[in-house]
């Protein structure tokens, strides 16, 4: 029901008190502002970390190797541990159902020519499923797939900045390039939100590197996604029993930091998630602080209106007005104050944010923004903010008696 | 038209009671023009407060126009002085920052009737009064005697069944108070029920009818020969 004279009532009486509205408009839109201010600065933070770890998958565990710095089992220290396809079998096999996808790499260093362009690349021999843990993107051809494994083609998929390097203008996919002599031909051209570094890279199949450099089974180090449906505290029990079993396999020191190394996302992540939940947790409480003294405010200030007006409100129910009538009066006066003050402050606080961002990255401080959800949930808050602040004041005003009004001389 | 019987109203004045009204019987009729008077604590006040729903007798009976008032809720009142009761006051009590036409438009607004047809009625009242130049100035804007006129339209507005006036000239001079008692003279003549308080006997006489008040009983209850305003002028 819209009712335009029970509007038009409430603006005559904002309007004809402008000052008094908008000292009790100014707590809540301090405490919007400052809720939002804070709100996108820790969304901020957030977006700093999730960015550090764009290339990369969230779920990822990465496995490498070292020298023993133990003695363990009549073994002295010093001794090198090197995988092989048997150990990358092993663990595929003994950890499957916690495994989303898992690749091997072979590290190599490559002078590459086409034509008369060269340079030095890294090389990085792995499986197929090493596009999803990296998360690289295809843009022209495709990945290595597991017929390349199979038969150890010599396919390559090379970088963007591969391919600008040494085609120039030129379309690759088809192409021979020669790498430290041995002709490979270009598969695939991909792109990374990793950056530059790793646009340089140039993939080959795992079996072909193995073959070719050394002929032999060596893996320089295992990368895997555990399964996504685990949560954290799954996930780094998985990683730490991965890497249990893997120090017995090579008979290795279970306190021996350096010769098996797992290294598990899960941790990090779950740190990260404590930290900006409290953090959230935190500016929540001083947000709902700021709001109820907010609030309090304006219910005061009503209050005082009602007491005010008391002469009027007697008046108008001589008049013949029904409570709800005054009621109304009250309560949407309150909420509109509230609403648009809060709705300002939401506004500059958002303003303050888009033009200070920028210059925050030094801080730590990516992209400061709050979203549309919060700014939804806010005009709720708000609304119910303002029917609260003004359900005392309101409910005083009608049990106001008209006798007792009219006397107020 | 109103009958009060037996009716009994007191205020607590700390531990104690004051025993304001104490058994009123009264009794008016249709197109009567009654004075109630009485010096100050007399209780006439009180009588037209109670007369008016704006409060409650204690003990007693009051049926106004076949209907018994008591026990009302907030709501059912509104109703009731909206359709059977017009207010004016010592101090007018127009709302300050609504002009002349949307104070006298606001007892049709709590009526429910749509905003043009508001408009309409009002315009006629105010008409009545002779203001309707003055439609759109501020209360403050206008002297006391047209203050009062504009009151009256709006007492009139609703169109009820009964004009109570509390001490309608209190705050007006000579010249004027009889302006406005000849205007509720002509009112009066048009059939309108009209109950007064004051205390001013030259006031009274300009009515058909005074009730005496003498600590909360009724002393005196004559009809008397109306002195007609206008014969001042």
């Amino acid at each position: 029901m819209f009712d335009i004279d029970l509007w038009r009532e409430i603006l005559q009486s904002i309007n004809k008190n402008r000052t008094r509205s908008l000292l009790s408009g100014f707590t809540v839109a301090f405490a919007i502002l400052l809720f939002t201010i804070l709100f996108g600065l820790a969304n901020g933070l957030n977006n700093t970390f999730s960015q550090a770890f764009v290339d990369d998958a969230a779920n990822a565990v990465y496995i490498r190797s070292g020298r023993t710095t133990k003695a363990y089992k009549g073994l002295q220290a010093g001794r090198r541990i090197q995988f092989k396809t048997e150990d990358f079998d092993y663990i595929k096999q003994e950890f499957e159902p916690s495994i989303e996808f898992i690749t091997a790499r072979v590290y190599r260093n490559a002078a590459a020519s086409y034509k008369n362009e060269k340079n030095n690349y890294s090389l990085r021999a792995v499986h197929p499923d090493h596009q999803y843990l990296e998360k690289t993107k295809i843009t022209q051809g495709r990945y290595i797939n597991q017929r390349d494994m199979d038969v150890r083609t010599k396919a390559i998929v090379i970088g963007d900045l591969v391919r600008q390097d040494l085609f120039l203008k030129e379309d690759p996919l088809g192409k021979y390039i020669n790498l430290s002599g041995i002709p490979y031909q270009v598969v695939g051209v991909f792109k990374d939100d990793g950056g530059d570094d790793e646009e340089r890279f140039i993939y080959m199949p795992l079996t072909t590197a193995q073959t070719i450099y050394g002929n032999n089974d060596y893996i320089d180090q295992v990368n895997l996604t555990y399964n996504p449906t685990m949560d954290y505290d799954e996930a780094i029990d998985f990683g730490l029993d991965l890497e249990k079993q893997l120090k017995e396999r090579f008979t290795v020191a279970k306190n021996d930091q350096r010769a098996v190394r797992v290294f598990n996302m899960a941790m990090q992540n779950k740190g990260i998630n404590q930290m900006t939940s409290v953090l959230g947790i935190l500016i929540l409480i001083i947000g709902m602080g700021t709001l109820i003294a907010g609030i309090v405010g304006i219910s005061n200030i009503m209050i005082f209106i009602v007491k005010e007006r008391t002469k009027e409100i007697g008046i108008r129910k001589a008049l013949g007005a029904p409570p709800k009538a005054i009621v109304s009066i009250i309560l949407i006066e309150s909420i509109l104050i509230t609403t648009l003050a809060g709705y300002f402050g939401l506004l500059i606080g958002v303003g303050v944010l888009n033009w200070a961002g920028p210059s925050l990255k030094t801080y730590f401080i990516t992209n400061p923004s709050v979203s549309q959800s919060l700014v939804i949930a806010a005009t709720l808050t708000l609304i119910t903010a303002g029917a609260i602040a003004g359900y005392l004041p309101a409910k005083k005003a009608s049990n106001i008696k008209p006798i007792v009004a009219l006397r107020d001389e | 038209m109103l009958k009060i019987q037996k009716l009994h109203k007191s205020y607590p004045i700390g531990d104690s009671k004051l025993h304001v009204l104490k058994g009123i019987d009264l009794s008016v009729g249709e197109a009567e023009m009654v004075a109630i008077m009485g010096s100050s604590g007399s209780g006439k006040s009180t009588l037209l407060n109670i007369i008016g729903m704006l409060d409650e007798a204690d003990e007693g009976d009051y049926i106004l126009d076949e209907v018994p008032i008591k026990n009302l809720t907030e709501k059912k009142a509104a109703v009731y002085r909206n359709k059977f009761l017009g207010f004016i006051f010592q101090s007018f009590n127009l709302i300050s920052y609504k002009n002349a036409i949307e104070n006298v438009s606001l007892p049709l607004y709590y009526q429910g009737l749509k905003r043009k047809k508001r408009i309409e009625k009002a315009k006629f009242h105010l008409d009545k009064v002779g203001l309707l130049d003055w439609a759109s100035h501020l209360p403050s804007e206008l002297s006391g005697g047209q203050k009062q006129r504009v009151a009256i339209a709006r007492a009139l507005a609703s169109e009820p069944k009964l004009l109570l006036a509390d001490e309608p000239t209190g705050a007006l001079d000579s010249n004027t108070s009889r302006d406005i008692m000849a205007f509720l003279q002509q009112l009066n003549d048009e059939g309108k029920t009209i109950l007064i308080v004051t205390h001013e006997e030259d006031i009274s006489a300009m009515c058909k009818r005074i009730v005496r008040l003498k600590d909360g009983v009724i002393m005196e209850d004559n009809f008397v020969n109306q002195v007609r305003a206008t014969a001042h002028v």
